[in-house]
Order: structure tokens, then sequence, then C-alpha cells
């Protein structure tokens, strides 16, 4: 091959090498939105953390009360909706009575909208089967305040009622009134602090979901710490399959297989381009 | 005594914490709840000096006609947009300006930002995953076997292994075992530095956080 | 305790008679106090093993009851409704109710804190069904709360922290006598200078991003601390800096920080409060504002230095886009695989604490560092100690260090 030949693909491997990021964006943007146009449908798998979530609130008694965290914004609420929403469905089929409030202040408005949508096809009331105390900030400082007093902390709900006016709170003084926690978590605060206050201290159990980059950092609480965990969008869609409800989270699941697959695409052809590089870079080096 | 008042209201704050920590008994067991107290009624006004001082740099790009002014303006536009709204027209309630704004304005733009994480991934991983190095390779494969175990992709890709042996299975494996190992001690490590921190501001040798040495 | 009517006589009864006074006893009885059966309810079995005890490790002013379920709540025949709790400061009389908690569960607690301390209180807990019958109720107590001094199941934490502690301030002591200090070279740091430097050649400023959480974060400490350091470099070396911050007291705070630097490097004209300049609470408000400003100002040098989240990316990516040198550091487990990938230069963990006396090389800071790391030491000994008795079935170190 002659010189300028090499030069040239020398040149060409080098470029590709250190390829214009918007190309590898519109890859990504294709892999994302062909699949939510075209579902392929792969087959879904539950994992460990996901199950025994979903057994927990299966087993427990009908009737129990389940304390639900929503502690994300709407920048999550991709991942931690559809969470959100096969939880309460589950919870509401077995006739549990659930108690949502949120630490982070757009959490309410989404604590509204999944209330709303997973109420409908279940005979369930408002004030009686489900509350939603809304929003109140402090964090830690509100998680351990509901140690020893709902009513002190959240006096009312999220459209101002007093909580004493709704029948399901009459009887909701502490965690001792508890059955189970719940934190959907986006981060800070979230899901560590349920833990280390509701579980830790008050020794109720504590399941969860969180987006899929906090699920690293949280694995290390299950099994002991927190019963179960979901992770990320993949979570949602397992409990999803657990339930036998397709939801949103498993409608996504095809976008994100490709998605994924063409990222591993990018860095092997990427780490295939480094290789050639750098065995010319040697070889141009020894004949020298 | 400028510098020596707050390192005294910083070395009995600090004491006073660590002591209701292990002392239940009043004063001390009631401590930890005021200083949290006091400390988000002052952050909530100190609110009012964040935003005092965003206003206070837009008008004066905007009076200044200093370069990209055009900008400033449309941050302040959305400022008083959702503020004026949110306290004097309606309120926050479902159904208000602020609610409309929030839902189709602000709800979309934060998910935009969330979602350029899946390009940035995409463009920061062809970048910089190169296995140099033995660790590097090591860790890169382990990176493609989480990436396709944590979606339904790796166990299409490994139908034909028996139950127990896909893809998610190795992914679960490296997440809940190595990955919470390294997890764990990079938290030990992180929370001893916390406190070697915590402990050199309480005892003032680290002054920093007040300005100068 | 009741006296049998039979005693009362001089004559023994017989007994079908005997039974007859017994039984109007008992009900006579249980009217008296209070309790009894309606017309059509069947009088329920009482909570099981009832104990009252003072709440440990509190400020007092609380008494724990605990009870099991009763033989006819959910287990037997799911008669009983709820269980109502009763006070009194007497064994005998002056009961009055002080809660009333649903049944359908295995263990029953609750707290009373409506006591006083060194006050005796006696308890009745009582079962009730929904038609009104109650169950026998049985008196128990004296009990006395009060506060305790010492949080007893918190000794191992405060043994660690008297071992950290004092690691920490002998090294400290050891450092200010003169000892040297040896401190492995952290590649982030030495690049401070150079980092800088470049951006003063360059004639483009110094971007500087405290993290996203507040000054009530160690993070966002030692980020402002390392930002005195930087900002001293920067007025040395005349560069213009940018810290946009995401809360208004670390905005305070930073304010303070960069103006004492450029006084204290003899620079007070060229500091400017425009420098530090708050742009919103909000996370990806505040992740597109600064990607606004390194896009608008194209730095040459970022830093990234204290908490942050799930923008942390987004950042780092656009710094890497314009072409700038990016030194970051941060604690959070979640992002630092984000900032190794995207950025030059990563302080990890520990590291980002480090920081402030590595750039100093002040010997009290380093002495710190010194005893930071014989914590360490200690804790991979109990660690490695801990999973060999664990190994053999012997738990008592896992029982000592377990925190409640």
């Amino acid at each position: 091959m002659s010189s300028t030949a090499k030069e040239e693909r020398r040149g060409l491997v080098d470029r590709l090498k250190d390829i214009d990021r918007r190309i590898i964006f519109i890859f990504i943007a294709a892999a994302v939105v062909i699949p939510l146009l075209r579902p392929i449908g792969m087959p879904l798998k539950s994992s460990p953390p996901s199950r025994a979530l979903y057994q927990e609130i299966d087993n427990l008694p009908r009737g129990s009360v389940v304390l639900m965290a929503f502690d994300y914004d709407p920048a999550t609420d991709v991942e931690l909706g559809p969470m959100s929403l096969a939880i309460l469905k589950h919870c509401f089929l077995k006739g549990h009575k659930v108690v949502g409030l949120a630490l982070w202040a757009q959490g309410a408005g989404l604590a509204r909208a999944s209330f709303s949508e997973a109420a409908r096809g279940f005979s369930v009331e408002y004030g009686v089967d489900y509350v939603n105390l809304g929003f109140k900030p402090g964090g830690l400082v509100v998680i351990d305040s509901l140690g020893k007093s709902f009513d002190r902390s959240f006096p009312k709900d999220i459209d101002g009622r007093p909580i004493e006016e709704l029948p399901l709170m009459r009887n909701i003084k502490t965690y001792a009134d508890i059955d189970f926690v719940l934190g959907l978590s986006a981060g800070d605060p979230g899901l560590p602090f349920w833990i280390m206050i509701a579980q830790g201290r008050y020794g109720k159990k504590v399941g969860g979901g969180c987006t899929a980059v906090s699920a690293p950092m949280l694995y290390p609480y299950f099994p002991n710490q927190l019963v179960g965990l979901l992770g990320g969008m993949k979570g949602a869609a397992e409990y999803e399959l657990l339930m036998d409800a397709k939801g949103a989270a498993t409608k996504g699941m095809d976008a994100q297989s490709i998605a994924h697959a063409a990222i591993v695409l990018f860095v092997l052809i990427g780490n295939v381009f480094f290789f050639v590089s750098r065995g010319r870079e040697k070889r141009g080096g020894a004949q020298i | 005594m400028r510098r020596e008042i707050p390192l005294i209201i910083t070395f009995v704050c600090g004491l006073a914490m660590i002591a209701q920590f292990f002392i239940p008994h009043s004063p001390f067991g009631g401590v930890k709840d005021y200083f949290q107290q006091s400390y988000m009624i002052i952050a909530a006004f100190a609110m009012l000096l964040g935003i005092g001082n965003l206003t206070k740099l837009h008008v004066g790009k905007i009076s200044e006609k200093r370069p990209q002014w055009g900008y400033s303006v449309v941050l302040l536009a959305g400022l008083l947009g959702m503020t004026i709204p949110g306290l004097f027209i309606g309120g926050i309630k479902e159904g208000t300006i602020f609610d409309f704004l929030f839902k189709n304005a602000f709800v979309p733009m934060s998910s935009t930002m969330f979602a350029l994480l899946a390009f940035f991934v995409a463009s920061a991983s062809y970048r910089a995953f190169r296995a140099r190095t033995v660790d590097a390779a090591l860790l890169l494969i382990a990176g493609f076997v989480v990436m396709l175990g944590r979606a339904p992709i790796g166990d299409y890709l490994t139908w034909f292994m028996p139950e127990g042996w896909q893809m998610s299975d190795y992914a679960n494996w490296i997440m809940e075992i190595p990955n919470t190992a390294g997890q764990r001690a990079i938290m030990m490590g992180a929370a001893l530095g916390v406190v070697a921190t915590s402990l050199r501001v309480i005892v003032g040798i680290e002054r920093s956080y007040l300005g100068g040495e | 305790m009741l006296t049998p009517v039979s005693r009362m006589c001089c004559r023994p009864l017989s007994v079908p008679v005997q039974i007859l006074f017994l039984a109007v006893t008992i009900m006579t009885a249980g009217v008296s106090l209070g309790v009894g059966t309606s017309s059509s309810g069947v009088r329920p079995g009482p909570p099981v093993n009832p104990s009252v005890g003072d709440r440990p490790n509190d400020a007092g002013s609380a008494i724990e009851i605990t009870w099991e379920a009763s033989f006819d709540d959910s287990r037997g025949r799911g008669i009983v409704n709820s269980y109502s709790i009763f006070r009194s400061t007497e064994a005998v009389s002056g009961f009055a109710n002080v809660a009333t908690i649903n049944s359908g569960r295995e263990r029953y607690q609750f707290v009373d804190e409506a006591v006083e301390d060194g006050r005796r209180y006696f308890y009745k807990i009582v079962a009730e069904t929904g038609s009104g019958a109650f169950s026998e109720p049985g008196v128990i107590g004296p009990i006395i709360s009060s506060a305790q001094w010492f949080h007893s199941d918190r000794y191992s934490m405060l043994w660690a922290l008297i071992v950290v502690s004092t690691s920490v301030l002998i090294f400290i002591s050891l450092a200010r006598k003169g000892k040297e200090l040896y401190i492995r070279p952290i590649a982030g740091l030495q690049a401070v200078d150079e980092a800088v430097g470049r951006a003063t050649e360059m004639g483009r400023p110094v971007l500087y991003v405290p993290g996203i959480l507040d000054m009530d974060d160690v993070q966002t400490i030692a980020g402002v601390a390392i930002l005195g350091r930087v900002a001293r470099k920067t007025a040395e070396y005349e560069t213009p800096l940018s810290v946009p911050v995401s809360r208004s007291v670390v905005m305070s705070a930073a304010q303070e920080t960069v103006k004492e630097a450029y006084w204290d490097m003899g620079k007070p004209d060229a500091y400017r409060p425009e420098m530090v300049r708050y742009l919103t609470d909000d996370q990806f408000g505040y992740a597109a504002g600064v990607d606004g400003i390194m896009l608008r100002e194209r730095p040459a040098t970022v830093f990234f230095m204290g908490a942050f989240y799930a923008e942390s990316l987004i950042l780092a990516e656009t710094g890497h886009s314009i072409g700038a040198i990016q030194i970051a550091g941060t604690a959070m487990t979640s992002q630092l695989p984000f900032f190794v990938t995207a950025c030059d230069y990563t302080l990890i963990g520990e590291e980002l604490f480090a920081a402030g006396a590595y750039l100093t090389e002040d010997p009290r800071l380093l002495g710190s560092l010194k005893g930071q790391d014989v914590a360490k030491g200690l804790a991979i000994a109990f660690i490695f100690i801990g999973v060999i008795l664990e190994s053999f079935g012997i738990h008592w170190l896992t029982d000592f260090l377990k925190v409640n």
C-alpha cells in the first residue's frame, strides 16, 4: 500500500476514534425512538430485589397501612412514576391502605397524579383507602417527627383538609400504626434517610424504588435494612411483570435495551479503533 | 473578634450536636431538632439573598446592555412569570396559571435536561472507555455485562443458557457482590473523611469556610 | 381481692348457692370497675402478656405499653375491634381512657407521652368488641418514667468517636511539633496550579462549581475550602474566576471566601462580588445555567468540587466539549464513574476532604489526615476480625458494633 493511502487510512482511523459526538447522539436518538414506535417485545425477567419487594407487599395482611414517600421530581418521573403506579395498584388490589407524602416539593403533585391514575378501576375512596398528605420541607427532620406524631408534622392533607377529618388518618398517629414504609426516591432527601430512621430507629420494614443511577449505592442495604428494591425503569418493568400488568415501564424496555446495546457497540468500536491506532503507532515507532 | 466569635459558635454548636447523640436527657436531647429547624428558617430567608443577587446581576446586565443581555431578559421573565401567578393569581393549586406553567413548561424542561444524560453517557463512554490496561479491560467487560444484563436484551442474547446463568443473573451478581463491596469501601472511606473534616471544622483548624486562611 | 360471700356467713352454704353468690359478686365487681357486657355482646378474651416499662434512652415523660393480641383478635374468633388503654395514678380507681388502638396485629405497642417523670402510673388494657363488650381488665404497674443520661445502645459509637478523635488529635499534635508526615501524591491536586496557569495563558476564566448541596453538607464545606485555595491562585495570576452556586447560604460563604482570598493576596481591587452568583436551587435548572455559562464564557479550567447528583455528567460533558481541563472531586459514589470518565482528574471520596490539607500543607491539617488513616486501619482490622468471627457463628462483635 502506498504511504499516501496508509496516511489516509490512519487519518480515517483517528477521525473515527475522535468522531463528532453529534453523530453518536443521532444513533442514540434512533436507538431510543425506533423501538418506541415499533416495539420488539423482548422477554423480561424479574430480579431478586424486585421479587422481594413484591412478595413483601403481597404478604402484608389485608388492610395493612403502607406509608409511601414520593421523593422525586418531574425529571425522574419517567423512572419512578411507573413504579409508584404499579405499587399503588398492587396495594389497592390487596386491600391495603396507603398514606402518601412527599419530601420533595414537586413530589406532592406527582403523588396526586399517581393516586388518581391508580385509583381508576378500583373501588377505593380518598380519605378512607388512601390519603395524600402533600409536601413538607425538612427531610430527615420530617421523617424523624413522624415517629412522634403524624398530626403535628402533617396537620392537613395536600388540599388543606385537617387530617382528623379523614377516616384513614384517625387511627394513624405514629410509625406504630404503619405496617410498611416505601420510599420512592431520586436523591436527597430520600431512601437512605427512611432506612436510617424508619428502619433503624423505629424498626419498620422499609422497601424502596430509586433511579437506575442510585441503585448501586442502595444495593448494600438489601436485604437487611431494605426488604426490597426497584432500580430504575427496569425495576418498574419487573414489578409490572410480577403484577402481570404491562405499563409505561415495560413499553420503555425495548428502547432501553437497544440504547444499551448501541452504547456497548460504540464502546467496542471505539476500542477497536484505539487498538488499531495504538498498533500503528508502535509499528511506526519501531521503524524509526 | 470577627473570626473568633464564629469559631466559638461553631465549637459550641458542634459539641452540642455530638452531645445530643449520646445524651437523651434534656436539654441535650432537644438540641438537634432546635438547630435543624433554626437552619431551615435561616436557609429559607437566605433564599431571598439569592434571588436578590440573581435579580441585581441580570438587571445590571440588561441596563448596561452587556453581551448576551437577551438571556437575562428571558431569565427575569421566567422568574416573574412563575412567581407572580404563584403568589398573587390563584396560587399553586391544580388548574391555576402556575400549575399550567409547571406542567407544560417546567416539567418538560426538567425531563429534557435529565434526558441529555442518555446522549452524554454514550459520547463519554465512546471517548473514554478504553481497555488500556488489564484492569481497564476487566472493568469494561463488567460494564458490558451490567449494561446488557440490566435491560431485557441481555437475556434475549443469552436465551440458550440455563435458568440462573443468563446475562441478567451475571449482572445481578456483579451489582450485589463486587459493586456492593466497592461502594461500601468508598462510603466508609468517605465517612471517615467526613468525621475528620467535621472535627477540623469544630475545633477551628479548618477555617476556610469563614473566608481566607 | 374479693372476699367470697361464703366466708361472711356463720354456717357453710351449699355449693350451688356458693356458685350463685360468686356469680353475683363477680358481676357486681365488674359493674363497679366500669366494665361489663352488653345485653347482646360476648366478653372477649383479654390482651395477652401486657407489660409496661419506661421508654429507654429518651428524654423522659414516656411509658411504653406492650401486649399481644387477645385470643379473640383475628387469630381466634376475630370479634375484637379495638383495645382501650386506661391510666391512673392509683391502683384501684381513677382510671381514664388515654388511647384506643385498632385491632388486627399480633403485637401492639403504645407510647404514652402524657406522663410526668417521677410519678407512679397504673394501666389497664381492655379488648373491646364491636357490640360494646369488654374483656376482664387487669391492672399493670406501677411504673415511673424517667429521662436517661446516656443512650445505652450507642456505646460502640462513643468508643469509635473517642478512638478516631484521639487519633486525629494525636497526629495534629505531632505535626505541630514538626514531625514529617508523608502524604501520597494526589494527581488532581498537583494539577491545580497547572490548571489555573493554563487558564491564565489562554486568557480565559476559571469556572468553579462547589456542588449542589447546602453548607450543612461536609462536601460543600470541603468544596468551599478548596475554592479559597483556587481563588488565591486566580488572584495571584489575575485570572477571571466564576463561581455559580445553587444555594444562597453557599453563595454568602463563597463570596466571603473569595473576597478574603483576594485580600490576603493583596489584590482587593481585582475582587468583584459578581464572581459568585446564585443561579437556582433546582437541580436541572442549575445544570442548565452552568452549561450556559460554560458555552458562553468558555472557561479554560473547570473545577467540580462538592456534592453532585445526576447533573454531574451533563456538566462534565459540556465542559469537555469546550476543551476545558476539568478537575472533579466528590464523595458521591454514584457520580464518581461519570467524573472519572469525563474529567481529566478526579478526587475520589476522602481525597476531596484531604484536598484542603494537601493544598495548604498546613501541619495541623496534614496531621488530621494521618489520624484519619489510623482510624481507617482500625476499621479494616475490625472488618477482618468481624468476618472471621461471623464465619464461626460468633456474633458478639457485630452485636457490640450495632447502633440503635
